[in-house]
């Protein structure tokens, strides 16, 4: 057995002639909870659903406790999916649907009850199982299908989108809750998602996809603060880029719109070549600071958002977004007021200009 | 009458599937080969026995036959030109109401709906019944004369033609989300005639022309009203023509399977083409 | 554009519609109504309806019964498997348009065509039935006719079975594709998923449906009236001959058997529309 709990070995899926996924590669490790990110029509819930069955991949292997399922029928597979729609039988009462799964499998009825009750429990909606779906909120709906997944102890737990549909202090409790469960039942899944606040929150590792591909794989902080390209670092959080040129490569000195500023470490490209500088807004601070880099601009926006205050300036043809947290003593900045802003070095990461 | 249309003005597009449902491909084929068997061999038989008037080959001498014949040419077009009238006469009652209810009258809704499922709570033959009894004798007496029981018959046709008509018109009413439209126009200065005009009638033609299709269809070959009514239109002829003649009724059976068809492909293809726009 | 203007203006636009609906669905049936509590001296009685259990009503009711209990239900099987075979078995698209296109044909076709159609097919000199001759069997002999129940159920079920495929397609397209994953991923077999999910939630259209058929059925005159010539003990041929001519020798028993069948069909589209309505709550 090689490597992880779960793994996909080149897995591909080509549909019409274009490849919806493509050289797929991932070991995720026994209890690991590990996300699929990226845009609509990337391949994230392609791929969720190869892994479910659902779908055949048109080449690579899946592989589950070292048994190759590729072609195993998904309701031989032992996997709990959750889905968007929630998918909960309309016909059935709460503890019916969550005992489905133990009912195909002809558990006998006491040890069906027994377990209806403690997932129901678990999921916190011990008091529901007599209802039927249309009568549940689309959070409750959601921790029912919860329970329904979990219910048949499986090996792997996926949930594709579960909470896109749900309003937005719904999301943030159910997902603070599906973190919950899955800490204490140490069990592994794969959750997909195109909300990257959801994927960062919740998971151990991210997989950032595009168009089919995977972009990068890797843990939360490393994906926001060390992303491998361009996408991922402008699909993950708001991103600063600048044009400039090289001015000292050993030295990491940039020059953009005239303005100098350094980084850290050495700039892998040659002396006055064009770069592409990243930068996340809340490295940047108002005023000077000193051993920091400075940058002065003409302030374009100002837009409050609560617990950030987020500034728009201009600089040369360029915009640079600051993030700053909100204190009560703060005196925002005009728009046209002339600005300057300190960024420290290691804030600074260069890229090839695309 | 039969209820055959009940779904028919709200037909529904079965959604994108990407992926192929499961299901025995094999026991679908069987299904289906058994069941066409069974509808195909009516048609075939009757066509082929259309074919067959004149004796040892197989030609249309049933359907010239037919077409000469003095009752079929006076007995058609007294059909459609009831059709027509009842087609007009039933718009002109039903595309007010369903505005009005829909607009102004909300409440009214669940009782117009009830009225205009009494057509299928009333068959034609007890409906038949009861007209001739209540316009069948002094004072309101209106089968007197051919002409008087014609009218009668009509508006009959029309009243039994409201559920589709209801159904259709009020469905291309909510698809157009009348109220918005007419408080648009409104603000924009539009009178009811200009409204009406130019913003219900031009969006409601698929609905109406569902329903007027589906009406025709019905009143065409429409049988126990006309023949209570002692009435010389399609319906009746098509049953004395079964009795006195041998062929022709095989043509007669072609024709009106044809007519129908047309009338069922126009409303297919006219509700299709809405919806690519 | 919510408070009328003129309350009583807003009637206006509806009450050509009442008035003749009053005129000629309402009003008839209203006559017949009270004309079959009419007793045979005048004065209002029960009477016509106690002697509806009379043997020539009784036979003629219970015969419509017959056809119509087997009508529905072998309409209601052979529609349902015909529309879930072009909907979720897996045949190719044109197959499932030119199904509906032709079911609503086909339910229009019901009356004198349909009838002529059987008779040239299994009449006593129809194709079909000089093909089985041919081979030696002759079905006249043997009992079967065109002419009797066996006949008129296979000829009912021209029009009973596309209304069922009609009805039935919106309700299959209404079932979820979620819903069999969600069952499948649980460990269920295909089998499992229809019998615990897809029938079960399927129903109340199929039953509600299967009495609409009924409904239909019973109602209808038409094609039994073309294929016997009206001479045949069913209900509604029954009210024809009474139209015709008083051959109940009571003209209030005759509004009464009218009546009678008012009620069934009332009841048969109350119960259609409450188990719509259920349905439309799982499947909408």
């Amino acid at each position: 057995m090689s490597g992880g709990f779960l793994s996909l070995e080149g897995v591909r899926k080509e549909f019409g002639g274009v490849f919806v996924v493509d050289a797929f590669n991932l070991e995720v490790a026994q209890g690991e909870f590990v996300s699929f990110l990226g845009p609509s029509g990337c391949g994230k819930t392609t791929t969720l659903r190869m892994v479910a069955g659902f779908e055949q991949p048109t080449s690579g292997t899946i592989r589950l406790a070292g048994k190759d399922v590729t072609f195993t029928k998904p309701n031989d597979r032992n996997i709990g999916m959750v889905f968007q729609s929630y998918a909960l039988f309309p016909n059935m009462t709460v503890g019916r649907n969550v005992g489905f799964g133990l009912k195909v499998r002809g558990r006998p009825k006491a040890e069906i009850d027994a377990r209806v009750k403690e997932m129901l429990d678990l999921v916190q909606m011990p008091q529901l199982e007599t209802r039927y779906p249309y009568q549940l909120s689309g959070g409750q709906q959601q921790r029912v299908a919860l329970a329904r997944a979990l219910a048949i102890r499986p090996q792997v737990l996926l949930l594709d989108e579960p909470l896109s549909a749900l309003d937005a202090k719904i999301r943030v409790e159910l997902r603070g809750e599906i973190q919950r469960i899955q800490r204490d039942l140490q069990i592994t899944t794969v959750y997909v998602t195109h909300d990257q606040e959801e994927a960062l929150s919740i998971s151990d590792r991210i997989v950032v996809m595009s168009a089919g591909r995977m972009e990068q794989v890797g843990k939360p902080f490393e994906i926001y603060n060390f992303p491998a390209t361009t996408f991922v670092a402008s699909f993950v959080g708001t991103l600063n880029q600048l044009r400039c040129q090289v001015v000292d490569p050993v030295g990491g000195r940039l020059a953009h719109d005239g303005q100098e500023f350094r980084t850290a470490t050495p700039v892998e490209a040659p002396d006055g070549s064009t770069v592409v500088a990243m930068l996340r807004p809340e490295e940047l601070h108002f005023g000077q600071v000193d051993g920091e880099n400075q940058m002065v601009g003409e302030v374009v926006s100002v837009t409050f958002l609560g617990a950030l205050v987020r500034i728009q300036l201009s600089v040369g043809p360029a915009r640079l977004t600051l993030d700053a947290l909100n204190e009560r003593r703060l005196t925002l900045p005009k728009v046209g007021d002339r600005q300057t802003v300190s960024f420290p070095p290691h804030a600074v990461w260069v890229m090839p200009a695309a | 009458m039969t209820i055959s249309a009940a779904p028919l003005p709200r037909a529904a597009e079965p959604p994108a599937a990407e992926a192929p449902a499961k299901g025995n491909r094999f026991s679908s084929w069987m299904i289906f080969l058994v069941v066409g068997i069974y509808f195909l061999l009516p048609l075939a038989a009757t066509f082929y026995w259309s074919l067959r008037a004149e004796k040892g080959k197989l030609g249309f001498e049933a359907y010239r036959r037919l077409f000469s014949d003095t009752g079929f040419l006076p007995a058609f077009s007294e059909s459609i030109v009831n059709a027509v009238a009842a087609i007009t006469l039933s718009l002109l009652i039903i595309v007010p109401t369903a505005y009005w209810v829909r607009l102004r009258m909300p409440k009214l809704r669940p009782v117009v709906e009830f009225i205009t499922l009494l057509p299928f709570v009333i068959p034609a033959v007890v409906l038949v019944f009861g007209i001739i009894r209540l316009y069948g004798r002094p004072p309101l007496l209106l089968t007197a004369t051919y002409d008087s029981s014609r009218v009668l018959l009509v508006c009959v046709y029309a009243a039994l033609s409201f559920p589709y008509m209801f159904r259709s018109v009020d469905n291309g009413l909510r698809a157009m989300d009348v109220r918005s439209l007419t408080e648009a126009a409104l603000s924009l200065g539009a009178n009811w005639v200009t409204i009406l005009r130019d913003v219900i009638f031009p969006n409601l033609r698929v609905a109406v022309l569902s329903g007027a299709l589906l009406t025709f269809a019905i009143v065409i070959g429409e049988f126990t009203i006309a023949l209570f009514m002692a009435q010389h239109t399609l319906g009746p002829y098509m049953a004395n023509l079964t009795r006195s003649k041998v062929y022709e009724p095989s043509a007669m059976a072609i024709v009106a399977f044809a007519i129908t068809w047309a009338a069922m492909g126009m409303i297919a293809y006219i509700s299709r083409e809405r919806k690519h726009r | 554009m919510r408070p009328p203007r003129l309350h009583l203006g807003n009637w206006f636009g509806v009450l050509p519609f009442f008035v003749f609906s009053s005129l000629f669905l309402i009003g008839p049936t209203l006559i017949l109504a009270y004309r079959s509590f009419e007793g045979l001296e005048g004065g209002l009685t029960l009477d016509n309806y106690r002697q509806l259990a009379s043997p020539g009503v009784i036979s003629a009711y219970g015969m419509s019964i017959r056809i119509s209990l087997t009508t529905a239900i072998l309409g209601g099987l052979f529609g349902f498997l015909l529309a879930w075979a072009v909907s979720l078995g897996r045949l190719p698209g044109p197959l499932r348009s030119t199904t509906t296109t032709f079911s609503g044909v086909a339910s229009n076709f019901a009356g004198v065509p349909l009838a002529a159609a059987f008779i040239f097919t299994l009449g006593r000199v129809g194709v079909v039935t000089r093909l089985v001759e041919s081979f030696g069997f002759d079905p006249y002999e043997s009992g079967f006719s065109l002419y009797s129940f066996t006949g008129l159920s296979l000829v009912y079920l021209f029009f009973q079975i596309p209304l069922m495929v009609l009805v039935m397609l919106p309700a299959l397209d209404g079932l979820k594709r979620d819903w069999r994953e969600a069952a499948e991923n649980l460990g269920a077999t295909p089998g499992q998923y229809w019998r615990h999910v897809a029938l079960p939630v399927l129903m109340p259209s199929i039953l509600g449906t299967m009495i609409l058929l009924f409904g239909n059925s019973f109602g209808a005159h038409a094609t039994a009236y073309a294929l016997t010539g009206g001479m045949f003990n069913l209900a509604t041929l029954l009210i024809g001959q009474q139209i015709s001519g008083d051959v109940l020798h009571n003209p209030g028993l005759g509004y009464a058997v009218a009546m009678g069948m008012v009620i069934i069909m009332a009841l048969s589209i109350l119960i259609y529309s409450i188990l719509q309505r259920r349905s439309e709550r799982w499947l909408g």
